[in-house]
């Protein structure tokens, strides 16, 4: 009988510092993966969190983790060569069909970039797969922007729009909440259009407001949920929402769909 | 096939089934009720007729035999991880229909959500077989008639206690096998309530209409709600559980994953880190159970409510909340 609680052990490949509070950890894989898909990775003695894929290729993933607890701070103890336990991957992730062809803009707020990495990545070195890609990224302040080193690379092939909360004055950056920019967004005919809207939970209810606000269908919206999750395989019931459950039909939604879920 | 036998013989065959299974059935600890001077029913391990306690409703339910309160899912050093070594018996239980219909809304969650079965659930329940407890009366607070869930066949072997002998309708060729040459054959086919004394009525709608999730129903529920949890932990179709590591005393190298019952309707369910979490309200708690139990499930599954309406919920209650009539306000105002 097949365990899937069962985490196995995966060589970490090479670690890179985002921020003082965020690490990426490239693991070794030998799994198929969806982008927007999350793990659950373990630190025996402390327990397990879900992680989203932040980037993928041939035989390896990363993940980009955020010290905000007991394990997410422990996490950062590890070294290149150690291994790290996770099981996955789980979730649906962004179904890339949608996408094909059409005018994407992806917003996206502090970590929440995590889960979308992989995509842009993606559309980065294939750039024929979208019309075209706009980028709206917000973070609090200069020192929590991460992926700095993918955000100058996607700059030279996307229209980016990088908003720091607090400040301004660094080249391109602009001051205030990411939803003050979404006015700014370039949109095309909607039926030609697709948005991603992902960060934390009022980023993403007002970003997105914003947009179906400039007349963008729910339908053309997509966003991924975070919730309390213990278990990723639909027993635990911690993620439950109405009849839905995020660890199996989530974490991306279709926003027509995220709006009717109730708490 | 019916079967009339003598409590000897009852004995005797459960004294034959304890070499290969394990044997569960309501049992009274006396003096462990929640207030003094009364008793706790919850399922133990039998070897005798004598130790089951047929007569009243069990605080507990079943589910403890399937997914315990607690339970060791892997031992861990830093390197590995490794599962508990398993137990090879079989498993008899004795139970009521109600919780016979319990147990297969628990293997819609636990083998049937999502393309995974749960791994721990599975073990022990391939393994049940179930003796059915007639149960023709019912007691305070049951409202399985309303539920659907006073009856079942789903059943190894059913067996009519209180008489001079037990009276038993054996559907499985184990039990056949066992019962072989003993007793006396008769008919027999069990009987099952047809009216409790509660009432439900559940709603017939399609959607639920999103009015009701902050209808000012629930606004009572914040008052006189606890959000002790005591709902969920008697429920038979209750699953939930959180996972948590436990480092050994002696060598914090090596450890243990355990998982452990969790509940709705207690603080911090669904706390993420930074301490954001949702439906801080005891009323948005009970919103979110009830909806669960007569709505949320049947519109996943298809197969009816969650709710077998065994009423255990409302025997548990500090602070005598009742779930059926919970039920019955939501129907009224759709
Ligand atoms: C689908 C999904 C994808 C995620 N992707 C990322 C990512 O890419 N990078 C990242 O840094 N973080 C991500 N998170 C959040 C991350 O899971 C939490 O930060 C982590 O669980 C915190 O654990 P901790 O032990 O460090 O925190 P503590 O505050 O010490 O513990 C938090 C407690 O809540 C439980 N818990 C369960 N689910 C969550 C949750 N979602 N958030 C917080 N606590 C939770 C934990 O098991 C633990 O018991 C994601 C969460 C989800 C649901
Ligand atoms: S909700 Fe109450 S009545 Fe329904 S199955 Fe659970 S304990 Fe029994
Ligand atoms: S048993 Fe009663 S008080 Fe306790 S959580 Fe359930 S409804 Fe609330
Ligand atoms: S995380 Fe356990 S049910 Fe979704």
């Amino acid at each position: 009988m097949n365990n899937p609680y069962l985490p196995k052990p995966y060589h970490i490949l090479e670690i890179f510092h985002e921020s003082e509070t965020e690490f990426t950890f490239k693991l070794e894989r030998d799994y198929e993966i969806n982008f927007g898909q999350f793990l659950q990775v373990s630190l025996p003695r402390i327990g397990e969190a879900p992680i989203s894929v932040s980037d993928f290729g041939e035989g390896w993933l990363e993940m980009t983790i955020r010290a905000v607890g007991n394990l997410t701070k422990d996490i950062f103890k590890l070294t290149a060569g150690d291994k790290m336990f996770v099981r996955g991957p789980y979730g649906n992730g962004f179904d890339m069909s949608e996408y094909i062809g059409k005018h994407l803009v992806i917003a996206a707020g502090g970590t929440g970039l995590a889960p979308v990495r992989s995509m842009i990545n993606h559309i980065y070195r294939d750039e024929g797969v979208v019309e075209k890609l706009d980028l709206l990224f917000g973070f609090k302040n200069p020192s929590s922007i991460i992926f700095n080193r993918d955000i100058e690379k996607w700059k030279e092939k996307f229209d980016t729009m990088l908003t720091l909360d607090e400040a301004c004055g660094l080249d391109g950056v602009c001051e205030g909440l990411i939803t003050n920019y979404v006015k700014d967004v370039r949109l095309s005919e909607f039926e030609k259009m697709a948005v991603i809207v992902i960060g934390p939970p009022v980023m993403m209810k007002y970003t997105a407001g914003e947009f179906v606000e400039r007349g963008v269908p729910e339908e053309k919206i997509w966003v991924s949920f975070e919730r309390n999750m213990s278990c990723a395989l639909g027993k635990c019931g911690h993620c439950k929402i109405d009849e839905t459950y995020v660890c199996l039909e989530g974490p991306v939604f279709n926003y027509s769909k995220a709006v009717k879920l109730i708490d | 096939m019916g079967k009339s036998v003598s409590t000897t013989e009852f004995n005797e065959m459960l004294k034959t089934l304890a070499g290969e299974y394990r044997i569960f059935a309501p049992k009274r600890f006396v003096h462990h009720g929640k207030c003094t001077g009364t008793d706790l029913i919850r399922y133990g391990e039998v070897h005798s007729l004598d130790e089951i306690e047929y007569k009243a409703k069990s605080n507990f339910s079943l589910k403890e035999i399937l997914h315990p309160i607690n339970q060791t899912i892997f031992y861990f050093t830093e390197t590995e991880f490794s599962e508990p070594a398993t137990e090879n018996k079989g498993i008899v239980i004795f139970a009521r229909p109600c919780d016979i219909n319990g147990v297969f809304r628990l293997d819609n969650i636990f083998l049937h959500n999502g393309d995974e079965e749960d791994y721990y659930y599975k073990k022990p329940r391939d393994k049940v077989r179930f003796v059915m407890m007639e149960c023709t009366v019912g007691f305070e607070n049951c409202f399985c008639v309303s539920m659907d869930t006073n009856k079942s066949d789903d059943y190894h072997m059913a067996v009519r206690f209180g008489g001079e002998e037990y009276l038993l309708d054996i559907r499985d060729q184990f039990f056949i096998d066992v019962l072989e040459g003993v007793g006396e054959d008769i008919e027999f086919t069990p009987d099952f309530i047809k009216r409790n004394r509660v009432e439900v009525r559940l709603p017939e709608i399609d959607r639920m209409p999103p009015a009701m999730y902050d209808h000012e129903m629930w606004d009572e529920y914040s008052t006189r709600c606890i959000a002790c949890g005591r709902c969920t932990t008697t429920c038979i179709t209750c699953s939930c559980f959180t996972t948590t590591d436990i480092a050994n005393e002696d060598n914090p190298k090596q450890g243990e994953r355990r998982r452990t019952w969790a509940s709705c309707h207690i603080e911090g369910f669904t706390d993420m880190a930074g301490g954001h979490g949702f439906r801080k309200k005891n009323g948005e708690k009970m919103r979110f159970k009830t909806l669960h139990k007569i709505y949320d499930y049947n519109r996943r599954f298809g197969k009816g409510p969650m709710c077998v309406g065994c009423g255990r919920c409302d025997d548990a209650c500090p602070v005598y909340i009742s779930f059926s009539n919970c039920i019955n306000k939501v129907t009224s105002y759709v």
